[in-house]
């Protein structure tokens, strides 16, 4: 039996057109994805707004000056230095996860106590604060009233989860000592800082507490801290649990004309 | 050995190409869905400073963008400039220039939205700090600091 041929079209030309747009597109792709440091700034403050008083004692205070030169606690430092400086201010006094409980460092914010039983109480009295103010909401008519109290039920609701995050962080890692509220590292930077150092020394806090969180996590749970899946309910808790013990404030201070250091 | 050679009529047998266009047309297809066609045109020069605690942004519908740096155009000089979408723009229109941009997206968007500060490494903070001022005043309060991604040098990886 003799073989027939197929008769083909002749598709070659097709890999030369091809090959034609996959070389522009090839051009005129670029690659790098968009990434960055994500900030929330504050809100705008109302005019009659007072700074509150902290001790000094709770702040790290992180200056830098028109030559990109840096003032930590009132000492030069090196902006290498800086992660480990963040760390030993958020580890100083022993917060019983991570570093023990130790005597009291004078320069170091002094850490609170917790009780389980007086947590719960206040998670408690929150949570009926909140029924109470529904209840009140449902019946309230007047416009201005409703608003009143839908500010109150969120305020209300955002001490309940604090209070929350506490509990979840003594249930995860028993007695720690939590830093005081006012506790915080403050940056704040010359108006003619270079973008660069400023954008360094932000990133170096955020470092320090990422790591922190890294090795508590990594610790505890056996994996990292942004591996954890925030919609996952257990995992959830294990996210505010570390978040409250080592909380990310970092806060900016309005840019002065710190120009050199003591003159 | 002229017997031999008889014997076996060689022919011989092309390698099919057919399947060729195939596999450029699976790389076309990448390179068509990978590209990002660059919508405006820098009127500033941009190079990014480093970072390790980096995020990617993963939709870029809620972004938009502030460059500062210096200008491409030399005739403008070389001090810092904002660019807001393709112009050159003065740190007094950021204000309405966040309200048209809210405006051009849908509802859901609006709410996500991130501020990307696309600023030249050697700009100094106080054209940065005026430009953070009238962000919060207008309400746009989730920025970023667009850097390039560094390796992470020490750490628990």
């Amino acid at each position: 039996m003799a073989r027939r041929e197929l008769a083909e079209i002749n598709a070659g030309s097709m890999a030369d057109i091809a090959f034609l747009l996959l070389v522009f597109f090839l051009v005129v792709t670029t690659m790098n994805s968009d990434s960055g440091m994500k900030r929330l700034l504050p809100p705008p403050l109302p005019p009659e707004f007072v700074p509150p008083d902290v001790k000094a004692r709770n702040v790290y205070e992180v200056l830098v000056n028109f030559n990109n030169d840096l003032l930590v606690e009132e000492k030069a430092m090196n902006v290498n230095d800086l992660k480990a400086g963040a760390k030993e201010f958020l580890l100083a006094n022993g917060d019983n996860v991570l570093s023990p409980l130790g005597p009291a460092l004078d320069d170091f914010p002094i850490r609170g106590t917790l009780n389980k039983d007086s947590i719960n109480g206040v998670i408690r009295s929150f949570e009926e604060l909140i029924k109470q103010l529904e209840t009140e909401l449902e019946v309230a008519s007047d416009a201005n009233n409703i608003k009143a109290i839908e500010k109150e039920i969120k305020t209300a609701n955002s001490s309940l989860n604090s209070s929350l995050s506490k509990m979840y962080a003594f249930e995860f890692f028993g007695k720690y000592a939590p830093l005081p509220g006012s506790a915080l590292i403050s940056v704040q930077n010359d108006n003619s800082t270079d973008y660069e150092t400023y954008v360094r020394v932000n990133n170096e806090l955020e470092a320090a507490i990422r790591e922190l969180r890294d090795e508590v996590c990594l610790a505890k749970f056996g994996i990292l801290f942004n591996q954890l899946d925030a919609a996952d309910e257990e995992d959830k808790k294990k996210i505010l649990a570390i978040r409250e013990v080592y909380p990310q404030r970092i806060s900016e201070a309005e840019p002065l004309d710190v120009r050199g250091f003591g003159g | 050995m002229a017997k031999f050679t008889k014997k076996k009529k060689k022919s011989v047998t092309p390698v099919s190409t057919a399947s060729l266009p195939d596999i450029v047309f699976m790389l076309l297809f990448f390179f068509m869905v990978a590209t990002v066609m660059r919508d405006k045109d820098p009127l500033v020069e941009i190079k990014l400073p480093k970072a390790t605690e980096v995020e990617k942004i993963k939709n870029k519908t809620r972004a938009a963008y502030l460059s500062v740096g210096p200008p491409v155009d030399k005739k403008r000089g070389s001090d810092p400039v904002l660019q807001l979408n393709d112009d050159i723009a003065e740190v007094a229109d950021i204000r309405q220039w966040v309200e048209d941009t809210k405006n051009s997206k849908d509802e859901e968007d609006r709410k996500k939205m991130t501020w990307v500060l696309n600023v030249d490494k050697e700009t100094k903070m106080g054209r940065i700090s005026a430009i953070k001022q009238e962000l919060r005043q207008s309400s746009a309060l989730k920025i970023m600091y667009q850097s390039t991604e560094d390796v992470k040098v020490s750490g628990n990886r």
